[in-house]
């Protein structure tokens, strides 16, 4: 169901400037240039997430720490800001920069997300929330197609973490997925914690939610920690902060995510409070310990039990 | 208004209150079972802003570190307000951050900071720059002598001048640099050269007259009329050191001689 997600560079007859390294059943984190030399000095055989903008200059010790990661690894390319889920036509612009990285790094995975974060002429540098309508399916769909089109192969789209609903959606955010998938042949990208956040956040099951999930799709999973807020009546808001450990309960739908489709490339998210490599080293070892718990296919897979 | 205009029309609702906390939630989104949205509506509106000030922390650490995080938090969420980032490369944000520190109210006891800010803004762009080869010295050598005066430069992608009417170098290494920041007892004008020759950044203290010299290379004057710019502005000015000085620095990549006269 993956293959092209994960295996690009069979697509292609240009030459390769590195090595295609397979994610398969691995587990790995986001690359935070402080931690290069304890990643380099240890050979860790994980893979490695950057976002993607932060590698959109023209050269420097940004492109220098990539290229050093990709040559020994495999790396993930995670949009941040293409405006997928906005109203207004893509930033050809960034696509072309988006394009230029996916041909110079031969990423193994490339995602965006379900989200949008320029309107106008302002970067508002937030993953910002879109109504679920035949209106609004139609014009993401769009989207993806031309940025699949760009790239040359399909990318990941991540569901998000809201904080708010429209009411005048029409679609719930699993049909809405699902419909998109239908639409452009683009995988998903899982996001574990969005999933517990959202949830919280708008008092419904997470395993409901996984269980209508386009399990099928995914090529990718997220992990991260989040943060405690309460909403105006003083209950629980979370907040997808990528600010800590990730939590006991994601680590359980992630348990029962992968009895049920067994390993999926799985990354550990960390990005503002920064530990030393060994913490951040320790997560993913976390999450590669329940990929290889259920590699062998003889685990069987958990139903969803009711919330 | 036509329903599909108006069902696509969510992102200018939702970011009219974004950058404004005066404003009400936007209308069109609310919690889950009727729950309200202000708190929800305002999740995103920290996002924003806090992150927003991060990057320009980020981008602009010595000069947040001359005026503490209190200072720097509300002078750079004004600046936020005033000029949100129009690129989602937010290392390209901040290009008018040292102009609004300059007229920023609270900031005129501090005259040097802007120019500090400016230092800061150009490393930025030395280390995001292009990389290139810089000049060796032994290529200058080769130019005969009497071709000198009109040969041309290639500035290198990374190299940059500013120039302050306050020791802004001084002040930007001190703040830089780790340890802990003395007190400063540079007082006269210091011009910056910043060049970034392989992955290290380098800034400079030009000599006298050194900023309009290299500011003329820069701009592809020969030579010859950069050193007589120079000489104009100082009589100080020293050819052979500054021909070394920005050798060293990495700040060209190529010469070329002038035609024979």
């Amino acid at each position: 169901m993956n293959e092209l997600a994960i295996h690009p560079a069979s697509r292609t007859s240009k030459p390769s400037r590195f090595p295609a390294y397979s994610v398969a059943g691995l587990a790995g984190t986001s690359f935070k240039h402080e931690h290069l030399q304890a990643i380099t000095a240890s050979g860790e055989n994980g893979f490695f997430e950057v976002h993607a903008e932060n590698y959109m200059g023209a050269g420097g010790p940004p492109h220098a720490a990539l290229a050093r990661i990709r040559r020994d690894h495999p790396v993930s390319l995670h949009g941040v800001c293409m405006s997928i889920g906005g109203p207004r036509p893509l930033d050809q612009a960034h696509l072309g920069r988006f394009k230029a990285l996916v041909d110079r790094y031969e990423p193994a995975l490339v995602s965006e997300h379900l989200a949008w974060s320029t309107h106008e002429t302002t970067y508002y540098n937030d993953l910002l929330p879109l109504p679920y309508t035949p209106a609004t399916v139609s014009r993401v769909a769009d989207h993806i197609e031309e940025m699949q089109e760009a790239i040359g192969r399909p990318i990941l789209l991540e569901n998000p973490s809201t904080y708010v609903l429209f009411p005048e959606s029409t679609m719930s955010e699993t049909d809405f997925i699902r419909e998109l998938v239908r639409l452009t042949g683009c995988g998903l990208l899982l996001d574990v914690n969005n999933v517990f956040v959202s949830a919280t956040n708008h008092g419904y099951c997470a395993r409901d939610y996984l269980a209508d999930f386009p399990l099928d799709h995914v090529g990718e999973i997220h992990l991260a920690g989040h943060a405690e807020q309460a909403d105006d009546e003083g209950d629980l808001l979370l907040i997808d902060s990528h600010d800590g450990p990730v939590a006991d309960a994601v680590w359980k739908l992630f348990d029962i995510v992968i009895g049920q489709c067994g390993p999926i490339p799985t990354l550990v998210e960390w990005d503002s409070d920064i530990p030393d490599w060994p913490v951040l080293k320790a997560e993913a070892a976390a999450a590669q310990k329940i990929l290889d718990r259920h590699a062998s296919g003889d685990m069987p897979g958990r139903p969803y039990a009711a919330c | 208004m036509k329903d599909s205009e108006r069902r696509l029309g969510y992102a200018a609702a939702f970011t009219a209150g974004l950058l404004d906390p005066a404003r009400p939630p936007p209308d069109m989104v609310s919690g889950p079972g009727g729950k309200a949205s202000v708190r929800r509506y305002a999740v995103y509106r920290n996002n924003v802003t806090v992150s927003l000030i991060d990057a320009l922390a980020a981008s602009f650490p010595a000069t947040r570190r001359i005026t503490g995080p209190d200072f720097f938090r509300a002078v750079a969420r004004s600046h936020i307000r005033e000029t949100p980032p129009t690129s989602p490369l937010l290392f390209e944000y901040g290009r008018d951050f040292p102009d609004f520190i300059e007229r920023y109210e609270y900031a005129q006891a501090m005259p040097w900071l802007a120019d500090v800010a400016r230092v800061e803004r150009a490393w930025l762009d030395a280390y995001h720059a292009a990389d290139a080869e810089p000049l060796a010295s032994a290529l200058l050598a080769s130019i005969p002598p009497e071709r000198l005066a009109d040969t041309v430069f290639m500035p290198h992608p990374a190299t940059f001048v500013v120039r302050s009417r306050y020791p802004a170098v001084t002040i930007f290494a001190a703040n830089r640099s780790g340890g802990p920041v003395g007190r400063i007892e540079a007082a006269g004008p210091e011009d910056a050269l910043v060049t970034r020759p392989g992955l290290d950044v380098f800034v400079r203290h030009l000599p006298p007259g050194g900023a309009v010299f290299v500011s003329h290379l820069i701009s592809a004057k020969p030579l010859g009329a950069a050193a007589a710019a120079a000489f104009a502005e100082s009589a100080e000015f020293d050819l052979s050191a500054n021909i070394a000085g920005m050798l060293n620095a990495g700040a060209f990549t190529a010469a070329q001689p002038g035609e024979r006269a």
